[in-house]
């Protein structure tokens, strides 16, 4: 039903994504991938795909773009915040029995969920025996989130959010402001980690206690889904909490006997002590 | 415009106003109706779940519920866009969430919507635009008028807000149209 030519260019342009710069957008969801790319295409000016997949091939400048566009970098501090109480009433308390913790934030994007995790961490206290890896494969996106400088129109809405999540202390405690910028402070990057690594391509790299990983997974199709699911299953140590966005859960998973509904309805998951 | 081809969904959008027209289409929705149904409504992003769905729940009579990431499709059953994502929809028969930037200020976008729904249905897929005072839709019901599907809106002339079904009508010049009455009149016979 689709238009056929239109379905084997797409194939062959994510085929060449991976093939030639090993960027696996092969089992993302199909409708949200064609959406960007046709998006992408119509703003580089291409008549069609196979001319796009010309200019991929052939020009340099048109790869990083095409990365750019097609890893969405839509977040926010404290986002849902009834996430982040949850994690505060119901994790953090769990956590504070361990000597030392490991925390994954999962597609980071440009930093905004790790600067929440830290905030919140420092709050409860746990901040110094903890070491955070917040990972993403969007270069320009780990840039701004080792920079950790934000637009000022957004800092209301940041500060809204903190606060209902249940935050001790004011949001601007951990930015200083200068030409409608808000800098966070570098001393909540003391003890994190920002590297690339792909959810589909890499492996799993520590013993997590908890992993947060939100809106990532609903740009993936269900196998690989469940494939980064095993993932963070086999990157959890024994009853380590997984966290995912709020329209996000196992249900539909062939993963979800590994995990405990652990606060229901925020999706706070407990890996299962099998 | 007489489709020959059998129906198997059916997506709706709707925004400021349109949720009595709803209403009305949906109690008229026998519980028997084959078609899937999708629906994307405009509502504030503030919302933790879709309001919207137990008010309809409590009008209709084919199953209901708000729109999870990667559910299966099933027949006669109708899903509701959740607040402050996109819904898609998969030529491999699940639903898509995506939290993508708004489209036209809105998100859930009634474009995105039947946009992936055209792709994933080609001309088995009608399209219904209610009243609503921005001109999404106009795009999606293109993309399903393109796809061999059909496209209905609101009479612009009685709706509440008339913006929305004007934008598609200037898009699908051979749309369909008529009150939330005769909508639900030629989805029931569909
Ligand atoms: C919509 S953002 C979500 C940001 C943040 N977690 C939040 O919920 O606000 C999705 C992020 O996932 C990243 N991403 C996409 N594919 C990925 C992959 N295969 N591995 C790791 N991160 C990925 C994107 O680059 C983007 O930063």
């Amino acid at each position: 039903m689709t238009d056929k030519i239109e379905e084997l260019e797409i194939t062959l342009l994510l085929e060449a994504l991976y093939q030639r710069f090993h960027y696996d957008f092969r089992s993302y969801s199909k409708a949200s991938i064609k959406r960007r790319l046709r998006q992408l295409r119509e703003r580089l000016g291409y008549r069609n795909f196979s001319a796009m997949l010309e200019g991929l091939l052939h020009d340099a400048a048109i790869f990083p773009q095409v990365i750019s566009y097609l890893t969405v970098q839509v977040s926010e501090m404290f986002r849902d915040p009834s996430y982040f109480r949850a994690l505060r009433e119901h994790v953090v308390p769990h956590l504070r029995t361990y000597p030392s913790l490991k925390v994954w934030i999962a597609g980071c994007s440009s930093g905004e969920e790790f600067y929440s995790l830290a905030i919140l961490f420092r709050e409860e206290g746990l901040e110094q025996k903890t070491m955070f890896y917040a990972t993403d494969i969007n270069p320009g996106a780990l840039e701004a989130a080792s920079a950790g400088v934000y637009n000022l129109d957004r800092i209301r809405g940041f500060t809204e959010n903190h606060q209902q999540s249940g935050g001790r202390s004011s949001l601007s405690d951990y930015y200083t402001t200068a030409y409608g910028k808000a800098s966070f402070d570098r001393t909540l990057r003391d003890r994190v980690v920002f590297s690339d690594h792909s959810l589909v391509t890499d492996a799993v790299f520590g013993e997590m206690h908890l992993i947060s990983c939100r809106n990532v997974l609903i740009y993936f199709d269900s196998a690989l889904q469940d494939r980064t699911l095993k993932l963070f299953s086999d990157s959890l140590i024994r009853k380590g909490f997984l966290g995912l966005g709020s329209k996000e859960s196992l249900r539909f998973s062939s993963e979800s006997g590994s995990f405990l509904d652990y606060v229901q309805g925020e999706r706070i998951y407990q890996k299962r002590d099998l | 415009m007489t489709t020959t081809a059998h129906i198997k969904a059916v997506v709706m959008g709707g925004s400021a106003g349109s949720i009595a027209s709803l209403i009305t289409i949906v109690r008229e929705l026998p519980a028997a109706f084959e078609p899937s149904v999708f629906l994307t409504v405009h509502v504030p992003p503030s919302e933790k779940r879709n309001v919207l769905v137990d008010v309809l729940r409590s009008h209709c009579d084919i199953a209901i519920g708000e729109a999870e990431d990667k559910q299966p499709i099933q027949p006669g059953t109708l899903y509701v866009a959740p607040s402050d994502y996109h819904l898609l929809v998969e030529s491999s028969g699940v639903l898509s969430l995506s939290s993508d930037e708004p489209v036209l200020f809105s998100r859930p976008s009634i474009d995105v919507l039947f946009e992936s729904a055209a792709d994933a249905y080609g001309e088995a897929l009608v399209g219904i635009v209610l009243s609503g005072a921005s001109s999404d839709g106009a795009h999606g019901s293109r993309a399903i008028q393109d796809a061999g599907g059909a496209v209905m809106v609101e009479d612009p002339l009685s709706a509440y807000a008339s913006v929305m079904p004007l934008a598609t009508l200037n898009a699908c010049p051979g749309a369909r149209v008529g009150s939330p009455g005769q909508i639900a009149t030629y989805l029931k016979h569909l």
